[in-house]
C-alpha cells in the first residue's frame, strides 16, 4: 500500500468551488439591497455629489503651468478611492450582521463553501459598484468637466477593481472585529494609511524611502497609478494592465485570507 | 439499526466554564428525540457539536456515519438555532429561496416548506415586520427546504399559540416517519411527552436517556414533570 486514503475530509478553507451557490448568495446580497432604498440611493448618488464638492473647491483655483488642473488629479483618483471606502464599510458591516443574526453559523452548516460566500459578496458589492462608476464617471465628465485622456470604460473597470478589493479587505477585517465599534474603526485603520500613502497627496517620488516601500506594499497604490495612467494616455497602457492585475490579485488574496480566517467551529 | 448521532465523552468548555463534561449518548434514527433541560444545562452547545460548529475539547460526535461537521454532511443535516437566524430584510419566500438553492432545491420545494410552517399568507411579508414566533417559523421553513436526514431543532416551538404548535409537532412525527432523524431541544415538560425518546440534561450530564415510558415507570410518576423532578432529587441524593 502506496497512499493512505483519507478517512475524513478535512476542514479546509475553500472547500469545492460551485458558481451555482456563489450566484445564490450574490442574488441574495442583491435581494436584500434591494429592500433598502436609502442604501441604493446613498451608494449611487453620494459620490458624483462629493466629486461635486470638489469641483467647486478648485473651480476658481488656477491650474500650474503645463500640468493637469488640482481637480483633474484628485477627482480622478477619488474615483477609484469612492467604491473602495464605501464597499469596504459596507461589507464590514453586512458580515457583521451575518456574524450577529447567527445566518453565518447556519450558512457554514450547508453545503456553500466558506470562498463561495465570500466571493457571492464580492459580485454582488462589484455588481453595485459598477452602476455607481458608470453613474460617477457620467456625472465627472459632463457636469464637472473632468479631463480624461483615456477610455472612460477603463475607469469604470479599474473603479470596480477598487471596489472588490474594499470588499474583499471588509470581509477580512471584519474576521477580528467582535463589535459594530471595533468594524467601524478598522476602517480608518485599513483605508487612511493607502489613502495617505497612495502618492496623491504627496508624489510618491518625493516620499522618503521607507514610506515609498510601504506604499510599494499597499494595493491602493497601484490603483491610483492606473487610474492616473488612463487619466493622461489616450489608449490602455502596459503600466495600466500591470496595476489592474496587482489590484486584482490583492483583493483575491485577501478574499482568501478572509475565507482561512472564518472559523467554522466556535467555541 | 445503526444509530444516526452518536456522541462518545463529550467534553465542550466554554470560556472557563465546563459545559459537556462526558457526555455519551445515542440519537436512534427515524425517531423524534426530545432535549431538555433548564436553561444553561448544556441543550444548545451538545446540539452545536451534532451540526459540527462548536469547538469540542475532547470525545467523538458522529452523524450518519461520519464526523459531524464534516463536509459530506452538509446536505443531510439541517440545523435551526434557538434565535430565529434568516435575514431580517428579505422577505420570507426570498429567505427559503435562497436556502433551497444552497441545497440545491428550487422555488417549488421553497413554497412548500414556507406553506409547511404555516406562513403561506406571509411570504411576501419582511422577516422583521413579522411577529417573534412568525420568525422562528421562517427560521424553520429554510431548514425545511433541504429535506435533511436529520434535523437539529433549538427550541423551535417557543412563543407559538398551542394550535401551531401541535401542528409543528405532528409534523416533525410525520418527517421521522418519512425516515428523518429530530433533535429537538424543550423545555416544556408537555413536550417531552410528544417525543419517542428523551435525553435530560443537567449541568452538563445527563440525568435520563430513555423513552418517556420508561422515565415514568423508572420514577414510578405518570407526571413527567414530576418524574424528572424526582430523578433530580435522586441524584442530588447520590451525591451527598
Amino acid at each position: 500500500m502506496t497512499t493512505a486514503a483519507p478517512t475524513r475530509t478535512p476542514d479546509r478553507a475553500t472547500g469545492r468551488l460551485s458558481p451555482r451557490l456563489t450566484a445564490a448568495t450574490t442574488a441574495r446580497v442583491l435581494r436584500q439591497l434591494r429592500h433598502d432604498h436609502r442604501t441604493i440611493a446613498m451608494m449611487l448618488v453620494l459620490p458624483s455629489l462629493l466629486l461635486g464638492l470638489l469641483a467647486l473647491l478648485w473651480a476658481d483655483v488656477p491650474a500650474p503651468p503645463g500640468q493637469p488642473s488640482t481637480f483633474d488629479r484628485v477627482g480622478l483618483t477619488m474615483l477609484g478611492i469612492f467604491p473602495f471606502v464605501v464597499m469596504f464599510l459596507v461589507t464590514s458591516i453586512a458580515m457583521l450582521r451575518e456574524r450577529t443574526s447567527g445566518t453565518l453559523e447556519r450558512l457554514l452548516t450547508t453545503p456553500q463553501s466558506r470562498l463561495d460566500l465570500l466571493l457571492g459578496y464580492g459580485t454582488a458589492f462589484g455588481l453595485a459598484a459598477a452602476v455607481q462608476a458608470v453613474i460617477t464617471v457620467t456625472v465627472a465628465v459632463t457636469l464637472y468637466d473632468l479631463d480624461i485622456a483615456g477610455p472612460l470604460e477603463l475607469v469604470v473597470l479599474i473603479a470596480v477593481a477598487d471596489a472588490v478589493l474594499g470588499v474583499a479587505l471588509g470581509l477580512l477585517a471584519s474576521a477580528f472585529a467582535r463589535s459594530e465599534f471595533q468594524a467601524v474603526q478598522f476602517m480608518p485603520v485599513v483605508v487612511l494609511p493607502q489613502f495617505f500613502l497612495c502618492g496623491l497627496l504627496v508624489p510618491r517620488e518625493q516620499m522618503a524611502g521607507w514610506l515609498q516601500a510601504i506604499s510599494d506594499v499597499l494595493p491602493l497604490t497601484y490603483a491610483v497609478e492606473a487610474l492616473q495612467e488612463v487619466g493622461r494616455s489616450p489608449s490602455a497602457t502596459g503600466t495600466m494592465w500591470v496595476d489592474v492585475g496587482i489590484v486584482a490579485g490583492a483583493a483575491l488574496l485577501a478574499l482568501a485570507l478572509a475565507a482561512a480566517t472564518l472559523r467554522r467551529r466556535t467555541s | 439499526m445503526d444509530a444516526a448521532v452518536t456522541v462518545t465523552d463529550l467534553v465542550v468548555d466554554r470560556g472557563h466554564r465546563r459545559v459537556l463534561d462526558g457526555l455519551s449518548t445515542t440519537v436512534p434514527p427515524g425517531q423524534v428525540t426530545g432535549l431538555l433541560g433548564p436553561s444553561g444545562s448544556g441543550k444548545t452547545t451538545l446540539m452545536r457539536a451534532v451540526v459540527g460548529v462548536q469547538v469540542v475539547r475532547s470525545g467523538t460526535v458522529t452523524v450518519l456515519g461520519e464526523p459531524a461537521g464534516s463536509p459530506a454532511l452538509r446536505s443531510r443535516v439541517g440545523y435551526v438555532t434557538q434565535a430565529p437566524s434568516v435575514y431580517a430584510d428579505l422577505t420570507v419566500r426570498e429567505n427559503a429561496r435562497y436556502f433551497a438553492a444552497l441545497h440545491g432545491r428550487g422555488a417549488k420545494e421553497a413554497d412548500a416548506a414556507v406553506a409547511a410552517v404555516g406562513l403561506a399568507d406571509a411570504s411576501g411579508q419582511l422577516v422583521e415586520d413579522l411577529s417573534g414566533g412568525q420568525r422562528g417559523r421562517a427560521s424553520l421553513a429554510c431548514a425545511l427546504v433541504g429535506e435533511p436526514d436529520v434535523l437539529v431543532l433549538d427550541e423551535p416551538t417557543v412563543g407559538l399559540d398551542p394550535v401551531l404548535r401541535v401542528e409543528l409537532w405532528e409534523r416533525f412525527h410525520a418527517l421521522a416517519a418519512a425516515g428523518a432523524t429530530l433533535l429537538v431541544s424543550s423545555h416544556v415538560m408537555d413536550e417531552a411527552a410528544r417525543c419517542d425518546r428523551l435525553l435530560l440534561l443537567r449541568d452538563g450530564a445527563l440525568l435520563a436517556d430513555a423513552t418517556p415510558a420508561e422515565v415514568r415507570a423508572e420514577a414510578g410518576t405518570d407526571d413527567l414533570e414530576d418524574a424528572f423532578l424526582r430523578l433530580i432529587r435522586a441524584r442530588e441524593e447520590v451525591a451527598a
